[in-house]
């Protein structure tokens, strides 16, 4: 066993804390930093719900140790909506689309569509691309449907007749 | 589920990370870590020492050489998935990330770590495997070659000594006029492959096959190169009914299954798998001919 003095920026914070070297990132997240919006579902990077973007990046958090996000910045489901409270389009357009249900999913699969709206910048996206890109989230109530076209009407769009079907 | 408690190792450089290697007792290096953490987790595996690699800057890197494509064992799938020189050079790789895991899992997944783990479902080592990988293994005596036909020792096992690490994949120059295609089939998109086909073709003007290479996963233990297949395709002219035949004698190999997939039914993908990745490797040298 050994114990690391780490500093991980948490949305825009930084934290200094000293970790076991088995505690995962979504245990740190949750545990000493008590943002427990980032979701422990199978605990071994099957279900998705644990996703937070590290260095932008998405990442399944029960999968990363919180020594290696060591000197990194993670972004939480607790950064998404505004301080004030308002939600960002993404989630708002969940909750227009009954893109949930339970909710247990919900902070991994919009940490994923965050990073999916940040990366296509202008590009249209397609229906398939975006059940691609959900395939790595899994929905145990709602199922996918309402995520889709959340996800359709909130990203660049495809001029009409261009959506594929998946 | 957590895992069990190990000591944590961050080396900076080769060098450094090569001694612990070669020093510590029920050590394990840490790639990208999608899978040797899930098997932590469930502590399938239990290493007193965990040597993480992802603070070596000079592991990860993607080079185009007058020898062919060369990639650093540390570089991750999504680097390579959207790396121009990798489509240019090497499309058959980009074909193959296409199936591997979900984006959340490609970000922090690399190269060497899937060829390391060497599932045999997984779609890296078949791709190194059907393009005759060469691998470098480092150790503090040095480095050697090891071509990819002599890498596994079996079940999810690699021949590489316990001081040494993989540091890079040679993928060879990519033939003339050549196609590739990766096609599998697994009951959810993304989900673990039941069986995977990885194909190049390379013709000459006269549409004579002048190279075949078609590995499989998911009919043994460890990726295989139907290479009584590639045999039967080698210096003929293409054709469908060539590919049929082809197709037809992929599914009469020799197969390992499980109760949910017996042999028979994998014997069966591979010969559909074969003929659709052909068709499609095809099609593709006719593009390439045709700009």
């Amino acid at each position: 066993m050994s114990t690391h003095e780490i500093t991980i920026t948490v949305n825009g914070k930084e934290h200094k804390r000293t970790v076991d070297s088995r505690l995962h990132l979504a245990d740190f997240l949750r545990q000493e930093l008590s943002l427990t919006g980032t979701h422990i579902g199978c605990e071994h990077g099957v279900c998705g719900a644990c996703t937070v973007l590290v260095d932008g990046a998405s990442a399944r958090s029960c999968l990363m140790l919180a020594v290696q996000a060591d000197g990194r910045r993670v972004e939480t489901i607790e950064s998404v909506a505004a301080p004030d409270g308002a939600l960002h389009p993404i989630q708002a357009a969940l909750s227009r689309h009954h893109g949930l249900q339970c909710g247990y999913c919900t902070p991994g699969v919009v940490m994923t569509l965050l990073e999916l709206q940040r990366e296509c910048g202008d590009t249209p996206m397609t229906e398939a691309e975006i059940r691609r890109a959900l395939s790595g989230n899994l929905c145990r109530c709602t199922g996918y449907q309402g995520m889709v076209e959340a996800a359709l009407d909130v990203l660049p769009r495809a001029a009409a007749g261009e959506r594929t079907k998946a | 589920m957590k895992p069990s408690a190990f000591t944590y190792h961050a080396p900076r450089t080769l060098t450094e990370a090569l001694t612990l290697v070669a020093t510590l007792d029920n050590a394990r290096v840490l790639a990208g870590g999608q899978s040797l953490m899930p098997m932590m987790n469930y502590r399938v595996v239990q290493p007193e020492h965990l040597i993480d690699l992802g603070r070596i800057p000079e592991l990860a890197f993607v080079e185009d050489t007058a020898d062919g494509l060369k990639v650093g064992a540390m570089t991750t799938q999504r680097t390579i998935e959207r790396s121009d020189v990798v489509q240019k050079r090497c499309p058959l790789l980009i074909d193959a990330l296409f199936h591997v895991g979900h984006q959340q899992t490609r970000n922090r997944g690399t190269i060497g770590g899937s060829i390391c783990h060497l599932d045999p479902s997984a779609e890296l080592p078949v791709t190194a495997c059907a393009l005759d990988a060469v691998l470098t293994a480092a150790s503090n005596n040095g480095r050697r070659k090891i071509t990819f036909a002599d890498f596994p020792a079996g079940y999810l096992t690699t021949s590489l000594e316990p001081d040494e690490i993989l540091v890079q994949i040679d993928f060879g120059k990519w033939p003339e006029r050549a196609g590739s295609a990766f096609e599998e089939y697994a009951v959810r998109p993304a989900d673990f492959a039941i069986v995977s086909i990885a194909t190049v073709i390379a013709l000459d003007e006269g549409d004579i096959v002048t190279d075949a290479r078609i590995a499989a996963g998911g009919i043994a233990p460890v990726p295989t190169r139907l290479t009584n297949v590639e045999t039967m395709l080698k210096g003929k002219r293409v054709s469908s009914a060539l590919i049929e035949r082809a197709a037809t004698a992929a599914a009469t190999l020799p197969a390992e299954g499980d109760d949910m997939n017996p042999a028979e039914y994998r014997q069966e993908l591979a010969g559909h798998l074969t003929q659709r990745a052909l068709t499609k490797a095809l099609q593709r040298v006719r593009a390439s001919a045709d700009t």
